[in-house]
């Protein structure tokens, strides 16, 4: 167990070693996230009026296709060079391997979280960041979903059209994560009482478990050779 | 490669015959529903679409995690054939719905809980396509949809519950839970009768189609064999 935790945190802390070095993934995940905000203020034409019922669904969007961006990116960085092959080559467990890069790739995405939310707040005069709700409901739907996006990239990246493959393997199977993450932000964005937004926390922690459980029990035969 | 088993062509006869009878049926015997009028019959094709749908994403998950267990390329052909038949049917189920919709729902689609997961798992499997499609080697092609035919059934009851916490005005029309929704109804004997028959049927078709299409795998994989053994 006391390997397999440090195997994880060594896979972990390449990735934030590489990132902080290079800076390439976050810092394009975090102006296409700013991009898509704007393009969704001039699509949608976000007045004050509509913009609270659909902040979340914004908000979300948003998240899911830089997240999108990084997953694709944290997983063809492995691929190019063999990469992929020298981490396989350790002579450690491949869950430990998982959790590592679902570890990274989850950061990655709370740092433009981080970064998006106060933005938006000054942006369009509402104030996301003093919300622990809204928080919490992000750490969860991040979970799940660079859980599952993880796994999906890591085939993605060994195909040949990997580009353009992993939104589509990922986004219909992620949907659930999305439907309860938005739902549940609205909740805490329109101060609901909590006992109507708690069955969609509870519906995303189950899927964070869920999704967890088979992207460790399937990771295995993804990287195998 | 040997012919065509004698099983198979019985099966074949077989699915021609129930297909048949079930369209007789559908047309001839069953009774014309007294509030939705001749538009209902659609139900009969609907559900046994829909049912042959999910039967060949439930078989596809069963091959998925019996390749991962086995790895006899075999079962990846169970798996592939078994999703391309699924596909069709459930597109047919959803394109029968949407009919059936458009004078009782008076529109072609809304965001319903049953058919929002239905066209999902559509989407879905066609990513499970274009998954394969873009891998050249045969043990990574089998590995990978193995197991995104599984990560995608589990997201399917997942989607379903997610989005199940609103009401559906889909009916259900056997173990009815709801009888006020638009569209419900109660089945007589002969409809009772035709709906069975109509199940059947297209589970015999989904038989016959699933044990064409390995066969047709497996001479494909013969191709293979053939042609690698002659370009040496």
């Amino acid at each position: 167990m006391k390997g397999f935790l440090r195997a994880m945190l060594a896979v972990l802390w390449k990735d934030l070693a590489a990132e902080m070095r290079s800076r390439e993934l976050l810092s394009a995940m975090l102006v296409f996230a700013l991009l898509v905000i704007f393009i969704f203020n001039f699509a949608l034409d976000l007045e004050p009026a509509t913009r609270a019922s659909i902040t979340s669904g914004v908000l979300w969007v948003t998240f899911i296709f830089a997240g999108t961006l990084g997953l694709n990116r944290s997983l063809a960085i492995e691929k190019d060079r063999g990469c992929l092959d020298g981490l396989l080559l350790a002579p450690v467990d491949r869950a430990a391997i998982y959790f590592g890069k679902t570890a990274a790739n989850m950061i990655f995405m709370l740092v433009v979280a981080a970064i998006v939310l106060p933005v938006y707040s000054i942006f369009y005069n509402v104030n996301l960041v003093a919300r622990p709700g809204l928080l919490l409901v992000i750490l969860l739907g991040a979970e799940g979903y660079t859980a599952i996006g993880t796994l999906l990239a890591t085939m993605a990246v060994q195909t040949r059209t990997r580009d353009m493959l992993l939104p589509i393997l990922l986004f219909p199977v992620v949907i659930p994560v999305l439907v309860a993450a938005v739902k549940a932000s609205a909740g805490f964005l329109q101060a609901l009482p909590f006992e109507e937004i708690q069955p969609w926390l509870n519906l995303l922690v189950t899927y964070d478990v869920v999704f967890t459980a088979i992207a460790f029990m399937v990771f295995d035969s993804i990287v195998e050779e | 490669m040997k012919t065509q088993p004698r099983l198979l062509v019985f099966t074949d006869v077989l699915a021609l015959l129930a297909m048949l009878i079930a369209t007789g049926m559908v047309f001839l015997y069953a009774p014309i529903e007294r509030v939705m009028g001749p538009v209902q019959k659609v139900f009969y094709f609907h559900v046994a679409t829909g049912w042959v749908g999910m039967l060949g994403f439930l078989v596809a998950v069963i091959a998925g995690i019996a390749y991962l267990i086995t790895r006899k390329s075999h079962w990846d052909l169970v798996g592939v054939g078994a999703i391309e038949i699924g596909l069709v049917f459930m597109l047919i189920n959803i394109i029968t719905g949407s009919i059936w919709a458009r004078p009782i729902w008076n529109t072609w689609w809304t965001w319903d809980p049953r058919l929002t997961t239905a066209t999902i798992m559509e989407l879905v499997y066609a990513a499970y396509l274009l998954l394969r499609q873009g891998i050249d080697d045969p043990e990574k092609r089998a590995r990978f949809g193995a197991v995104y035919a599984i990560v995608g059934f589990i997201s399917v009851p997942l989607t379903f519950f997610s989005i199940r916490i609103y009401r559906t005005i889909h009916p259900v029309v056997i173990g009815g839970a709801d009888p006020t929704v638009t569209g419900s109804f109660s089945m007589t004997p002969p409809m009772a009768q035709t709906f069975m028959v109509s199940l059947i049927a297209f589970s015999i078709l989904f038989i016959s189609l699933l044990w064409h299409r390995i066969r047709l795998g497996e001479l494909a994989q013969r191709v293979e064999q053939l042609r690698l053994k002659w370009m040496r």
